[in-house]
């Protein structure tokens, strides 16, 4: 076991590197000169000579990468041209809202779209069933920015149930931090609900039909127990599987529901830093996301051995 | 091999502990209603093997599936008649109830032990269920009776195999699994679907001997479902014969073999190898092919197929009438050769 | 009447009937299509039926819908206007058009490249490990970043945006041929085929591209779907079409400071927005369901 986890922590280096080059190309494959790209249209040519000097853009491109590597792996994503502070202080200050966010809707949107699609196969083909799938279509549909106003329109301004927009911290009381991360959380949620319940659909009607989950009822199991000890542990591979592919899903979710909802997170740097190119920024934080996304999907694999004790490594 | 012990063979006398009366299960598909099973009636005394034999698709499966009330909602439903176990009607009873009954006093084995065993939960959890189920047992006390209940079927190091997977069992110790799990809880009734069908031929033999040993060892009634009429000659005391969903001759196992009445029986006779011609052959081999259950069938359903079938068999359907003292068959013309 | 006439006229009811049956069997097809078919007519007649969509008319500002007279041409305020007066129906109309554009665009560009690309990694071994790996690396971008980061640094226009979004899609359709080519290549026909001399290139052509195209038009809708929301999304945060065009995700981003007076500015684009979507989604589930019962008991 270790020595998988191991094996398949060295295996995730390759795709890094490879995100790695393409974030880095991706300044210098665009068209111009970059540093007056990122300079801006209104900037003095001290300004791009400068920025050029900042980010080494002088140096041949195999050094350039070189250098911005060795920097990488000692933890140093570089300096915002904006604040003149390292991305990793920047993004680290904005971490919590960021990972509270993500880490209320993930948890909240498995239970609700396990139980909902443990609910639609055991019930297929009823009217039941097909309103959950109809829901689900329409979460796949409605972007997260649309539902995000919707809920704000109705919950926060209408009903005054929730405050409209913000963020409350952790260390200020947990029903003040919740009450704000409701509505992002439900507008983020919302889609990853929907793929969620439909591969758990799908694979607990595969399941329902093993000859094992006859033998469950005839040995008197009762209903709950059948759906969720006998079927959902063997229908779980495929479900975990999806709930880290669609933690990319959040990723791109988390950058906009921020914006709506005014959250101080890592996903408002991003859009921030978009509008000021700075790069550095852009750069860093798809790095970072790209790994939480690595990472997350290592640990699915790794927890297949968890529900289905036939994976062995 | 006679498995038979000569004084079980009295035992139909007694009040029967399963009565069928005119069950009825239907399948209804896009295609039309399928009439799996149509008016099957019989009785298991307490402590009898009763066998049931039929090629497949006949509605043996059905039935043993309507009797526990298995089948899935979507596909079948009971549409008629009675099913009592020890006296109480199982086919009105609430769901809960049943699942009382379910795997305590009537248990069940299954055709494929390499599926019907769930993958993800431990074999000693999975005959500890029933135990926990059915007996309110604490989850240390369950494992213990799953432990000896694998030592009763005689799987070796049984403490250290509950903690086990299926897939780490072979086929034939699957069934044995199957059989310990279905028998923890001592049932009154076993329903036994094809439970050697596909296993070996050599892990066959054991897997019954084990099955019968048992129940005599409990008491319990058996009912042994296989198109092999070599099983149930072996084990069985009363046999059913089934075809379309009918139940088309009946009789003790020494006198059906004796002198069967339905020239269908006959058909399935034939088809038995004798020692020394090779191997066992699946009973498919009586020319033609089963009717179609979608449409309605007029006059006798084998009728089609049957050597000396004459125009009364096609136009009117032969009733199960008594032919000789505890010899039932569905035949116009039972008893007569070709 | 000629023979063909009434032949015609005896065919019409049973081609009816079997329209009216395929829609029975396949309802999702025949909704995604006829709701698509409609949102893409009004796209195109847009600036046929429509006031301009950029005009603005400052007495006219933020007023709130108005049913009435709906079809009078002059009218200007059938779904209200914006904080500049402009009419958002011709807006909501118009956006349309590039939101259709984008969706369709992605879909055919990445399912052509992803198909070349994925046909070379299946089918020789050498190319297989290098790609995969490449399309392992490019799929843990998230493509909503991977496209802000390109449309951040070069401003470009439309095209630009086409390729941003189309560029994180390709590795999907990647696998997916590359998993077909893989089944496919483990076929008898196809070691027939190597055996009695055939160029890969035909084997290729004749017996794994025909394998492919029913899973394809099935991914190509759903990245289709996924596109549109994608082009939405960067237009709202600012990285995507310019902001004088008139596109959902603009028009919602502009409106971001008035919708608690004015939500209808938000509620249109949106609607459109989630119609769109949701008629190509059921589409493509529709299609998946049709075209392989294999994928759909997976999905």
């Amino acid at each position: 076991m270790g020595a998988y986890i191991a094996r398949r922590l060295i295996a995730t280096i390759p795709v890094m590197l490879v995100v790695a080059v393409c974030v880095f190309l991706l300044l210098h494959l665009t068209p111009g000169d970059p540093a007056a790209v990122l300079a801006g249209d209104n900037a003095t040519s001290d300004q791009v000579a400068q920025i050029r000097a900042q980010l080494g853009l002088d140096e041949p491109l195999w050094r350039q990468f070189g250098m911005w590597l060795w920097r990488l792996m000692q933890g140093d994503l570089g300096e915002s041209l904006f604040w003149g502070k390292p991305v990793l202080d920047l993004v680290l200050e904005r971490a919590e809202p960021t990972i509270s966010l993500a880490l209320t809707t993930i948890t909240f949107a498995v239970i609700i779209a396990v139980s909902l699609g443990v609910l639609a196969a055991w019930q297929a083909g009823t009217l039941v069933d097909r309103l959950i799938m109809g829901f689900a279509v329409l979460g796949f549909s409605v972007p997260v920015f649309v539902v995000g106003y919707v809920l704000i329109f109705v919950f926060a301004i209408n009903l005054r149930w929730v405050p409209v927009q913000g963020y409350t911290p952790l260390a200020e009381g947990v029903g003040p931090w919740l009450e704000r991360l409701v509505l992002p959380s439900i507008a983020l949620g919302l889609a990853y609900v929907a793929l969620i319940a439909r591969i758990t659909r799908a694979s607990m009607l595969e399941v329902l039909a093993e000859d094992y989950v006859r033998t469950a009822q005839a040995k008197g199991v009762a209903t709950r127990p059948m759906l969720t000890r006998h079927a959902l542990k063997n229908a779980a591979v495929p479900i975990v599987t999806v709930v880290g592919i669609g933690v990319a899903l959040l990723i791109g979710g988390v950058v906009i529901t921020e914006t709506v909802f005014n959250i101080p997170g890592v996903g408002r740097l991003v859009v921030d830093a978009i509008q000021r190119r700075d790069y550095p920024i852009i750069q860093g934080c798809i790095l970072i996301f790209s790994a939480v996304y690595v990472l997350v999907n290592l640990l699915v694999d790794i927890s297949y051995t968890f529900f289905d004790p036939r994976i062995r490594y | 091999m006679n498995l038979v012990e000569p004084e079980m063979q009295v035992a139909t006398a007694v009040k029967p502990i399963l009565e069928v009366e005119d069950l009825r299960t239907h399948f209804f598909t896009r295609d039309g209603v399928t009439r799996a099973v149509d008016g099957v009636s019989f009785t298991v005394a307490p402590g009898e093997t009763l066998g049931i034999v039929g090629e497949s698709g006949c509605g043996k499966s059905v039935t043993a599936l309507s009797i526990l009330r298995l089948l899935p909602a979507r596909l079948g439903r009971i549409v008629g008649g009675s099913v009592r176990f020890e006296g109480q009607e199982l086919l009105s009873l609430p769901e809960g109830r049943m699942r009382d009954i379910r795997g305590n006093r009537v248990a069940m084995i299954f055709q494929e032990p390499m599926t019907s065993l769930n993958p993800v939960l431990t074999i000693g959890d999975q005959i500890a269920e029933a135990v926990m189920i059915h007996q309110g047992a604490s989850r240390s006390d369950a494992l213990r009776r799953a432990a000896e209940m694998l030592r009763l079927v005689r799987i070796p190091d049984a403490e250290k195999r509950v903690g086990d997977y299926p897939h780490q069992f072979s086929g034939g110790m699957r069934q044995r699994v199957m059989i310990a799990m279905a028998l923890s809880c001592s049932p009154r009734l076993l329903i036994a679907d094809e439970p050697t069908t596909a296993l070996d031929v050599t892990v066959q033999a054991q897997i019954l001997k084990l099955m019968l040993e048992l129940k005599q060892a409990t008491g319990s009634a058996v009912m042994l479902i296989t198109h092999d009429l070599g099983v149930i000659a072996e084990t069985c005391q009363r046999v059913i014969v089934m075809y379309a969903g009918r139940v088309v001759e009946q009789a003790e196992v020494l006198e059906l073999f004796d002198a069967p009445l339905h020239p269908y029986t006959r058909g399935l006779m034939a088809s038995i190898p004798r020692i020394g011609l090779g191997r066992r052959k699946r009973l498919a081999e009586i020319p033609g092919i089963v009717p179609d259950l979608r449409k309605p069938i007029v006059g006798c359903a084998f009728a089609p197929r049957c050597p000396i079938a004459s125009a009364r068999c096609r136009a009117e359907p032969p009733p199960l009438a008594e032919h000789r003292p505890g010899h039932l068959a569905a035949c116009w013309h039972a008893g007569e050769m070709p | 009447m000629s023979e063909a006439a009434i032949a015609a006229e005896e065919a019409r009811p049973g081609r009816l009937k079997a329209f009216g049956t395929f829609a029975r069997r396949n309802p999702t097809i025949v909704i995604g299509a006829v709701l698509l078919a409609f949102m893409v007519t009004l796209a195109l007649l847009a600036p046929l039926i429509t006031n301009p969509p950029m005009q603005a008319s400052p007495a006219d500002r933020l007023k709130p819908p108005d049913f009435s007279n709906f079809f009078d041409p002059e009218k200007r305020d059938r779904f209200g206007t914006d904080n500049l007066g402009r009419d958002i129906f011709a807006r909501t109309l118009h956006g349309a058009r590039v939101s259709l554009m984008v969706g369709l665009s992605v879909a055919i560009l990445a399912t052509v490249i992803g198909l070349a690309i994925g046909l070379v990694a299946g089918y020789y071994r050498r190319v297989d490990a290098v790609v995969m790996r490449l399309m392992d690396g490019l799929m843990s971008i998230p493509s909503i970043l991977l496209a802000i980061a390109l449309v951040a640094l070069t401003r470009g226009g439309l095209l630009l945006l086409i390729i941003a979004i189309t560029i994180p899609e390709v590795p999907r359709v990647v696998r997916l041929v590359r998993a077909v080519v893989l089944a496919v290549r483990e076929r008898p026909f196809v070691d027939a085929a190597i055996s009695v001399g055939s160029r890969s290139r035909k084997i290729i052509i004749r017996h794994v591209l025909p394998m492919t195209v029913a899973p394809l038009i099935v991914q190509a809708t759903y990245i289709c779907a996924s596109a549109i929301l994608i082009e939405a999304g960067l237009s709202f945060l600012g990285a995507g079409v310019p902001p004088e065009i008139a596109t959902w995700g603009n028009m919602i981003a502009q409106s971001r400071l008035f919708f608690a007076r004015a939500p209808w500015l938000i509620f249109f684009p949106g609607a459109a927005l989630a119609l769109v979507v949701l008629a190509v989604n059921l589409l493509g589930d529709g299609l998946r369901d049709r075209l392989d019962p294999r994928l759909a008991r997976r999905m």
